[in-house]
């Protein structure tokens, strides 16, 4: 179990162009109501600037949402960095317009959390705690 | 009997009479169609002279795609093109920018030049079908593109017609394709009215957007009063420039969502034409009935569809168009029922087109103008609904104005703290939606709709084609373009002239909007919750 004092830290990236950023934000908000800290980047973040702030700002989650298609080659970008980074030990979770034929392909470059559109929010947070250790 | 608030905070009553007409405000502002204050449409006849115009919102790939997309959807019996870019175009990079990588082509056509426009609407007859460019951030640019495709084509620009969105405001708030800071995003916006006014006045260069910031979170009331704040914020600066309102104000249109409560939507329409007539006419004293017309495009609907059971969005895609053709639209689009998962596919564009022309040509929906009008209830939540408009742009106001809200960031913040509190009613019950909290199917399918393709070799199609162009065209008059582009940014001159001899020189919408950038920056997103 967890040590309940200890607040998780999620990054919450919006990979790539796309500035729909609804789905983002009230996931955000979400996070937050379930107590824990989300740094929120904002819009159209480089696979570099999404592994930078992860690494400075030593979170144990770092998701994505997103809404345009181009997840799997963003992640493909993504996954390299984030390794060098050190950061494979940290849990990767993605969420938004994900159609099910992708969901291996982001499976295997390293997401555990697959959260497609009509995904619960409190499964999101549920989630997460349980998989943070 | 348990209590009924609609979306917009306003109590909806089990019956409504004559007395509820009355204490609303009475029959004041309704009128006749075609007469001011224009509550019950803009036009006399309305339908009864022309349906609505059919504009499904289109574009995909390279622009030879799309132009088969557009003459596809010409064959079905649509009238009007509503152009979709990807997004490295909508934010201003071109096809071969590293930041561009696995977006060209993806959500709408890739556009890098003149070339690229000259093969889109190739073969289309711009007289018969208007073409509504959805182009925000590098509006200015492609606006400029699309006047000099046409004066090539051997269209007289002074008398050519169509639409750009061009509505940066509520790209800061929902959508996102921002490129510059507030400031001289709302003075390029100027630029294109004025421009537009003078060298092509049957243009319309701005179509203010309430649909985004409704999809964003914001409930009918606010869509429509926020809309209008930002016209206003446009229409302040096209004063500021000289410009009488009567000049201007008849090319403003607006662009509004239909999903939602029925009647809550049809009302909301109708008290918005009302109160956007008095605000041209008591405010900025307008006298031409043009310069009060809420023209608008009331549409798509996405915000209402469901990723659940996808095929009964088809049904509430009807109705709608429903919504849309009460209220009295200028035209129409509907978001396809797969628009969850992808972009639509042939199949589900024309899905949606035969859903209009059913009421059209089955429903009766244009034989009578404003057939509502008159209804207890319709009235009295038109005038309620007006109200409550006016209230939301007074607090606008008092809180400094549209435009500081949204560089403050405090305007995102509300809506987006109101779609959370949407979606929690959704999640637990309150709010119910069929297939989500009620009638759920025991099992959704696996792979319920057909995904239109995305062609990997489109990007390098592309960006050979923009080498190609940048090789053969003459670069020291595309330097010469350039050079004056940001010359005049940075005098604060009208950009429109220098653009459209850069367009016509082949220059690129990343090499026009890099000028741009070095004299006005980039903005900078406040992220507020």
């Amino acid at each position: 179990m967890k040590d309940s004092q200890r607040r998780i830290k999620v990054l919450l990236g919006k990979p790539g162009l796309d500035g729909h950023d609804q789905g983002a934000k009230v996931v955000a908000r979400a996070m937050m109501d379930a107590g824990f800290e989300v740094i929120y980047t904002g819009l159209r973040q480089t696979p570099e600037q999404i592994a930078r702030i992860a690494l400075e700002e030593d979170v144990d989650v770092i998701s994505l949402s997103s809404m345009a298609g181009s997840h799997i080659p963003f992640c493909r970008k993504l996954k390299p960095l984030l390794e060098a980074a050190g950061l494979s030990d940290k849990l990767w979770v993605i969420g938004g317009n994900l159609p099910a034929q992708d969901h291996s392909a982001l499976r295997e470059l390293g997401f555990k959390g697959i959260f497609p559109s009509g995904s619960k929010l409190d499964a999101i947070t549920e989630f997460i705690r349980k998989e943070v250790k | 009997m348990k209590k009924v608030i609609n979306e917009s905070g306003i109590e909806v009553k089990p019956l409504y009479t004559a007395a509820d007409v009355e204490a609303s405000g009475g029959m004041e502002m309704v009128g006749d169609p075609g007469q001011y204050p224009f509550t019950r449409g803009i036009h006399r006849e309305m339908y009864r002279k022309q349906p609505w115009t059919m504009r499904q919102y289109a574009g995909f790939g390279n622009p030879a795609d799309t132009n088969q997309r557009f003459k596809y959807l010409i064959a079905n019996g649509q009238t009007g093109l509503n152009v979709a870019f990807d997004l490295p175009t909508q934010i201003g990079l071109d096809s071969d920018d590293p930041l561009a990588e696995g977006e060209i082509g993806r959500v709408g056509m890739s556009i890098d030049t003149l070339r690229d426009f000259e093969i889109a609407f190739d073969g289309i007859d711009l007289k018969k079908i208007t073409v509504s460019l959805t182009i925000n951030g590098a509006a200015a640019i492609l606006i400029a593109m699309y006047l000099a495709m046409a004066e090539k084509r051997g269209y007289d620009v002074k008398e050519l017609r169509g639409t750009a969105q061009n509505d940066i405001l509520k790209e800061f708030i929902g959508r996102g394709t921002w490129i510059f800071p507030v400031e001289p995003s709302i003075r390029l916006v100027g630029d294109t009215i004025e421009y537009c006014a003078k060298e092509a006045p049957k243009y319309t260069p701005v179509s203010v957007c309430g649909y985004h910031i409704r999809e964003s979170g914001a409930t009918p009331a606010q869509e429509i009063a926020y809309a209008f704040c930002i016209a206003k914020a446009y229409a302040d600066d096209a004063i500021k420039r000289g410009l009488s309102v009567d000049e201007f104000a008849g090319r403003l249109s607006y662009n509004f969502n239909i999903f939602g409560n029925i009647f809550e939507q049809v009302c909301k329409f109708r008290a918005g034409r009302g109160l956007w007539a008095k605000i041209m006419k008591e405010e900025y004293g307008a006298e031409k009935p043009g310069s009060m017309w809420l023209r608008m495009i009331a549409a798509g609907g996405g915000g209402g569809l469901t990723f659940e059971q996808p095929e009964v969005n088809i049904v509430r895609g009807a109705y709608y168009a429903l919504i849309s053709a009460l209220s009295g639209t200028q035209t129409m689009a509907l978001c396809s029922y797969d628009e969850a998962y992808t972009i639509p596919t042939e199949y589900s564009a024309r899905l949606s087109l035969r859903t209009m022309q059913l009421l059209v040509e089955e429903m009766g929906l244009t034989e009578t103008v404003d057939p509502l009008a008159g209804s207890f209830y319709v009235e009295t939540m038109t005038n309620e609904m007006r109200k409550k408009m006016e209230d939301i742009m007074a607090e606008v106001d008092a809180q400094g104005g549209i435009v500081k809200m949204v560089a403050e960031g405090s305007i995102q913040a509300k809506v987006s703290a109101q779609a959370y509190g949407m979606q929690r009613k959704i999640e637990s019950g309150e709010f119910p939606k069929v297939g989500v909290n009620c009638y759920k199917n025991e099992q959704e399918e696996d792979h319920p709709v057909e995904f239109h393709p995305y062609n990997e070799d489109d990007a390098r199609v592309q960006i050979d084609s923009l080498n190609r162009i940048r090789a053969e065209r003459d670069n020291a008059t595309v330097d010469a373009a350039l050079t004056r582009l940001r010359t005049d940014a940075a005098a604060g001159r009208n950009v429109m002239p220098a653009l459209v001899e850069a367009v016509k020189a082949y220059a690129s919408v990343g090499e026009m909007t890099n000028e741009l950038v070095s004299v006005y920056g980039r903005y900078q997103e406040p992220i507020r919750f």
